[in-house]
């Protein structure tokens, strides 16, 4: 029973990362109908962010000698870093997307991959390839409830994962601009002529699922403090996974995959060896496209004035 | 049309020029090759590899050059990155033997580059030698290939026999990456070595997980779970540190055990105080040092700020083994491919060569016959000499 336990904080530690990586491509693709390859990458770059901002206000403390108490740190710096890297959504999207927004869907679909690249090589251009530690925001604490190992680090980030999910939900479900994305995404044609406006709406959209990219990058750190120009690819292969297993453009969909995922991958290290971990889970996520091609809450939307 | 005709003639030329400008091989120069990571995932270890080298030309120049048969020859160093990857390890060599008409080449450090790598210089008859890899596979059957440290079997062996002798556990545990050679293959060697001395099922928990994962906590609550009393795990140093960190957070109390790809400098920096108290086998030990290897790691933190790693202590051994072979061959042709089969042959005679990470000597095949060394991590960081185990 421990044993179990244990698995499934271990699942839903690594399903946060999921859920909010797969949330920034879900919103993407939602509005745009653009995979965006880039966003596991732009994930990297919110982690660096979270990264130099912490050193930096941890630097500041220590020089003018404020004893900074380190929720107030972390705060910081997650709200620091999600507003960087929601610019640097939107650079990407403005730098990247908007000149090809007319272009084939398959030249939208490169231009991520590109930047994903640009981003990683310009990092390792920019700080070399070591790999950085991330300083510790919150001192580990760890708590033995009958058998079942608990940190502070771990509620600290399923509960920040958790409610950011809700407080985007609740954003897309209850405010004017999260009316006009959920449009955007019905009917991309006919939406801005009813007068939304079109480019905000989508730079909103980028700004959004990079916060919340950024939001996981300083998690990740917290949780996993070694930093790497490639740390985004993998992650941001199986977010993608877990958005398109959500369903389009739905944001709890995008967040339970995540969650599901993040267990699937560690439930099957339980039952199987490990060795057979990738390969049984992707088989059961595989499985379950079949029969659920749309995922769990793909919205529907009219196909035929796309593409 | 004509003008299209002319750029293709002219694009077409070009390369033939620069082909047989590189052909003419300058008769007083010995351009040594090196193969190292200088980016990717271990970026840490390239640059050991480089700053070594660039210490040891430094020498070089000071004396006037390298003496050979009574002529005094330049050293140039070619200096190639393999990003870390078994396919550009391989570009790279390729790159050197039959453009840069290279000697010698010195690298890939990790196995993952040096088996395939190996494989090239072998084929093109180039003698290679890797300091930092110990699977077999890189100088099986290769005869152009050497290498200048112990081998994983050895290695799975020693840390079996000292957790015993030491220790006096029974039950073990491993974690290593399965998509990697290295570890894969000193994961096997020590199952081998560790289910010989206390029979089959001793090995309590074998778990894996595949390159770039940073999640361990699902075959860290198995190894938990299996009562097993140490956990070795033989991999490099970035998931050593997020492997230890995240065993403690679950509840493991017990002894880590690690291979010689933990002895880099950056392993403290990254893991901090979680990996205190936790051992690890490798090939020399900075603390504790003492004559040519205390000489060799003073001149080098002087000259670089750092204390030198095994990676640059091996490959400052690996230089020094290629510049006796060379100068054992008592004479260079100028024949570049005969000057390679010359300096393999003087290679693999290499008798009591006094290196800083001990002696070797080679018995005809690439593997040097020396010694390993258990390293303490201590309560301050530092790597400190423990325990030497002799073959």
């Amino acid at each position: 029973m421990q044993y179990f336990l244990q698995n499934v904080v271990n699942g839903l530690q690594w399903g946060s990362f999921y859920a909010l990586v797969a949330i920034g491509y879900t919103m993407v693709y939602g509005v745009l109908m653009l995979f965006n390859f880039a966003h596991g990458d732009i994930f990297m770059v919110g982690a660096y962010i979270g990264f130099f901002t912490a050193t930096g206000l941890v630097a500041l403390a220590a020089v003018g000698n404020i004893i900074l108490p380190s929720w107030l740190i972390l705060t910081l710096t997650m709200l620091i870093a999600m507003f960087l890297n929601a610019l640097v959504g939107m650079a990407v999207e403005r730098i990247g997307y908007r000149p090809l927004r007319d272009a084939p869907r398959a030249s939208a679909a490169i231009t991520g991959l590109m930047i994903g690249i640009i981003l990683e090589t310009g990092n390792l251009a920019l700080l070399g390839a070591s790999r950085l530690a991330f300083p510790p925001l919150i001192k580990p604490e760890v708590y033995n409830i009958s058998g079942v190992y608990i940190t502070n680090q771990k509620i600290i980030i399923i509960i920040i994962a958790l409610s950011l999910t809700f407080m985007l939900h609740l954003f897309i479900r209850k405010t004017k601009w999260g009316m006009a994305m959920r449009a955007m995404a019905y009917d991309f044609v006919i939406t801005p002529l009813m007068g939304v406006p079109l480019n905000t709406i989508i730079a909103l959209t980028f700004a959004l699922g990079s916060g919340l990219a950024a939001a996981a990058g300083v998690l990740f750190g917290i949780a996993y403090p070694v930093l790497g120009p490639y740390m985004g690819i993998i992650i941001g292969w199986k977010a993608f996974v877990a958005a398109i297993l959500g369903g389009r453009g739905s944001v709890l969909g995008a967040a339970s995959a995540g969650f599901l995922m993040g267990f699937i991958e560690i439930f099957v290290v339980m039952i199987f060896p490990s060795t057979m971990r990738d390969f049984i889970a992707y088989s059961i996520i595989l499985l379950i496209l079949t029969f659920l091609p749309n995922g769990f809450f793909g919205e529907p939307f009219s196909a035929k004035l796309r593409l | 049309m004509r003008k299209c005709i002319i750029l293709l003639a002219l694009v077409l030329i070009l390369p033939l020029t620069a082909v047989s400008a590189a052909g003419k091989a300058e008769t007083n120069v010995i351009k040594v090759g090196i193969n190292a990571p200088l980016t990717g995932s271990i970026p840490k270890v390239g640059e050991g590899t480089v700053d070594s080298a660039k210490m040891w030309l430094a020498d070089i120049k000071k004396a006037g050059g390298l003496e050979v048969g009574g002529k005094m020859y330049k050293v140039q160093l070619d200096i190639q990155d393999n990003e870390s990857k078994a396919a550009s390890a391989v570009k790279a060599n390729t790159k050197m033997i039959t453009q840069d008409k290279v000697l010698i080449i010195i690298g890939p450090q990790s196995s993952k580059q040096a088996v395939p790598a190996g494989e090239v210089a072998n084929n093109y008859k180039t003698p290679m030698i890797s300091p930092w890899s110990t699977n077999p596979k890189t100088t099986l059957n290769r005869p152009w290939v050497f290498r200048a440290c112990f081998l994983d079997p050895f290695q799975g062996k020693v840390i079996a026999n000292f957790v015993t002798s030491h220790f006096h556990y029974t039950k073990a545990a491993v974690l290593y990456d399965i998509a990697s050679d290295y570890p894969k293959g000193l994961a096997e060697f020590f199952k081998k070595a560790w289910e010989k001395l206390h029979g089959p099922g001793s090995v309590v928990a074998y778990e894996s997980f595949t390159t770039g994962d940073k999640d361990f906590s699902a075959q860290l609550t198995d190894i938990i779970k299996s009562g097993a009393q140490f956990l070795f795990t033989p991999q490099y140093y970035n998931e050593v540190a997020l492997i230890v960190k995240q065993a403690h957070q679950l509840g493991w109390k017990n002894v880590i055990m690690g291979s010689d790809s933990w002895g880099s400098a950056e392993l403290v920096k990254l893991a901090g105080k979680d990996v205190y108290g936790d051992f690890f086998s490798t090939h020399y030990a900075a603390a504790g040092a003492k004559g040519a290897t205390k000489v060799f790691i003073d001149r080098y933190k002087a000259k670089y700020g750092y204390i030198p790693d095994d990676v640059a202590a091996l490959t400052w051994d690996a230089l020094n083994l290629a510049k006796t072979a060379i100068q054992n061959t008592g004479k260079l042709t100028g024949n570049i491919s005969t000057d390679r089969k010359n300096v393999r042959d003087a290679l693999a005679k290499v008798k009591n060569f006094k290196g800083i990470t001990g002696e070797m000597t080679f018995t005809g095949n690439g593997d040097p016959v020396k010694s390993a060394v258990i390293v303490r991590i201590n309560d301050k960081g530092q790597f400190t000499f423990f325990k030497q185990v002799k073959p």
